[in-house]
């Protein structure tokens, strides 16, 4: 069987998937949404890369260097926020995460 | 060689944050306040730099990034949305003991991804513009790193904006892949076509939620109430203010340079945003107790009333958006400069009912919060009714009758929560002063943004004037 552009516009549409459904579903760790956010991020690469390659075209590629930078960038903000966040707290279970409601 | 010059304010700003960087490390003591005013230095003068920009659509960067009337027009109102937010910060932040210079620079970098956001041209740099302004927003919510309900604000703002640029981004390669180019024009012309694929109009979809997601329009606006709860007040300032602006340029944009030919679909999606941003808007503002978490469902609500004027998907309707959103900013600025002010000995209070009797203690803090309040709610004779006129008159003029009608409806159902305040100001019993009353910068910002309120109302001719310009250089 030869593996064309479907299979791999499915793969990364299962990742998305999955990485959205890790941050609505997950009740316990934050870092699993972080996780979930990667996995999301890289999702969107696998659509870049594969898009680049069967189009001919090198911009999807450069374009998937631009959003691995910026996810590398928004998991350091993203820890960081997390570690003053457990300061405060003592805790980074989702369900804390209440005080601001209404 | 290619010319840098359209980028002189990205140019200029970005290169002063770094400078202004070492500057703050290497003045000691002194570093908030010189790195403060410095930046707001910064900020004035790639204002002043606008003026070398041209009017007409000239590209840069091999056409990643276009200048034209609009993007000028959005950029000036982004630099005086983020100069007034750091003119705003000073006492607050001296005063809540968080004088760390980062905030001036966090800003400045924050300002220099909208101004990106709103010359974008192609889905690199719209993703680099939004992604730059978000991380340096996400750290400013949570500057306040001893306070719970900061970091708590931040940790929220932080997954709920990354979901969204995942969303963005996934809709970006999408559209990349079934029109085969990145470019703004080449995608237009890819969608320009008998049958659009439907991997495109999925991706468009996810596009345009991202962005609703940006300027918080319903059902996308969860964060928005508990981050301008959380976020320190200077910060909530800033981001009612200048990063709304960028994100409905870059939709403006991105309606009319990418999708002009599926107007008819996209009106769709715009009239429900607009429908249910409006109502969300009015009726949640109702039951709110705090004036930071009423003032997030009053930038929902205006978002909606600013997406009326979208709706109409004309030349004109992007002209009465543009207008709806200077006065808008005004308005915030002005708002947010009082609601800083409501200060006792013991610290910030936020709770509304604190203002009571506010006429007899403080008369002119009143009268000015009276006629923000006044002009939010669209009342004559305040620069919000002229906002509010246009973006209605643009929506019958496209024939959206029902959507005016129910704007209409639901900005009588917002004057409610506005005018509970003057009442609460005016008519209620005093239950203890603010110590502290405006300092002099406050007092300079409110009164100045009152006079424009006013001054907006009795003479709009120039606003109009220069909307039009901006939004006829759109077009061409």
């Amino acid at each position: 069987m030869e593996i064309g552009l479907t299979h791999y516009l499915t793969i990364a549409a299962i990742l998305f998937t999955l990485g959205v459904f890790g941050i609505f579903l997950n009740r316990k760790n934050v870092i699993i949404i972080l996780m979930a956010i990667e996995l999301m991020l890289l999702a969107v690469n696998i659509n870049l890369v594969a898009f680049s390659v069967f189009l001919h075209d090198i911009s999807g590629q450069i374009f998937a260097m631009f959003v691995l930078t910026v996810a590398a960038a928004e998991a350091a903000i993203g820890l960081a926020i997390l570690v003053i966040y457990f300061r405060n707290r003592g805790s980074i279970a989702v369900e804390d995460i209440s005080q601001l409601k209404g | 060689m290619q010319s840098l010059a359209p980028a002189i304010v990205e140019l200029i700003i970005v290169v002063g944050a770094m400078a202004l960087l070492m500057v703050g490390v290497f003045s000691g003591k002194k570093a908030f306040k010189t790195v403060s005013w410095l930046s707001v230095g910064v900020l004035v003068v790639a204002m002043i730099s606008t003026v070398s920009l041209p009017v007409e659509r000239t590209y840069a960067f091999n056409g990643m990034f276009v200048i034209d009337g609009f993007a000028i027009f959005n950029k000036i109102l982004i630099l005086i949305g983020a100069a007034m937010a750091i003119m705003m910060s000073f006492d607050f932040l001296a005063k809540e003991n968080l004088k760390r210079f980062e905030f001036a620079v966090l800003i400045l970098l924050a300002t220099a991804g909208m101004t990106m956001m709103v010359s974008a041209s192609n889905l690199i740099s719209l993703y680099m513009g939004i992604e730059l302004q978000s991380l340096a927003l996400y750290v400013l919510t949570a500057i306040n790193r001893d306070s719970s309900r900061s970091t708590e604000a931040g940790l929220k703002y932080f997954v709920l904006g990354a979901l969204s640029s995942g969303m963005l981004l996934y809709g970006s390669s999408l559209i990349y892949g079934f029109a085969g180019s990145l470019d703004f024009g080449e995608i237009s012309q890819a969608v320009a076509v008998e049958s659009v694929p439907f991997g495109m109009i999925f991706g468009l979809v996810f596009l345009l939620s991202g962005l609703a997601f940006k300027i918080s329009a319903v059902p996308f606006h969860m964060w928005t109430p508990d981050v301008y709860e959380g976020a320190p007040t200077p910060v909530t300032a800033f981001l009612a203010g200048a990063p709304k602006v960028a994100a409905m340029a870059l939709l403006i944009r991105v309606l009319f340079d990418v999708v002009p030919a599926m107007q008819d679909q996209w009106q769709q999606i715009i009239i429900f945003l607009s429908f249910a941003s409006m109502a969300v808007g009015a009726v949640l503002a109702l039951v709110q107790t705090n004036i930071k978490r009423l003032m997030a469902f009053s930038s929902i609500g205006h978002v909606g009333f600013a997406l009326v004027g979208l709706s109409a998907g004309t030349e004109s309707g992007v002209a009465s958006v543009l207008i709806y959103l200077t006065i808008y900013l005004v308005m915030n600025i002005g708002a947010f400069a009082l609601i800083m002010s409501m200060r006792r000995k013991e610290g910030m209070t936020e709770n509304i009912n604190d203002l009571a009797g506010l006429a007899r203690t403080r008369p002119g803090m009143a009268a000015a919060l009276a006629i923000f309040m006044f002009s939010l709610a669209g009342i004559p004779p305040m620069a919000g009714f002229i906002g509010k006129f246009f973006v209605f008159m643009m929506a019958l003029e496209a024939g959206l009758t029902t959507l005016a009608i129910f704007g209409v409806l639901m900005s009588v159902i917002g004057a409610f929560y506005y005018l509970r305040i003057v009442k609460i100001m005016y008519f209620d019993e005093p239950v203890g002063e603010f110590d502290v009353g405006p300092s002099r910068g406050m007092k300079i910002i409110s009164g100045g943004a009152a006079a424009l309120i006013v001054l907006g109302f009795v003479w709009p001719a120039p606003l109009i004037a220069a909307a039009n310009l901006a939004a006829t250089s759109l077009f061409m």
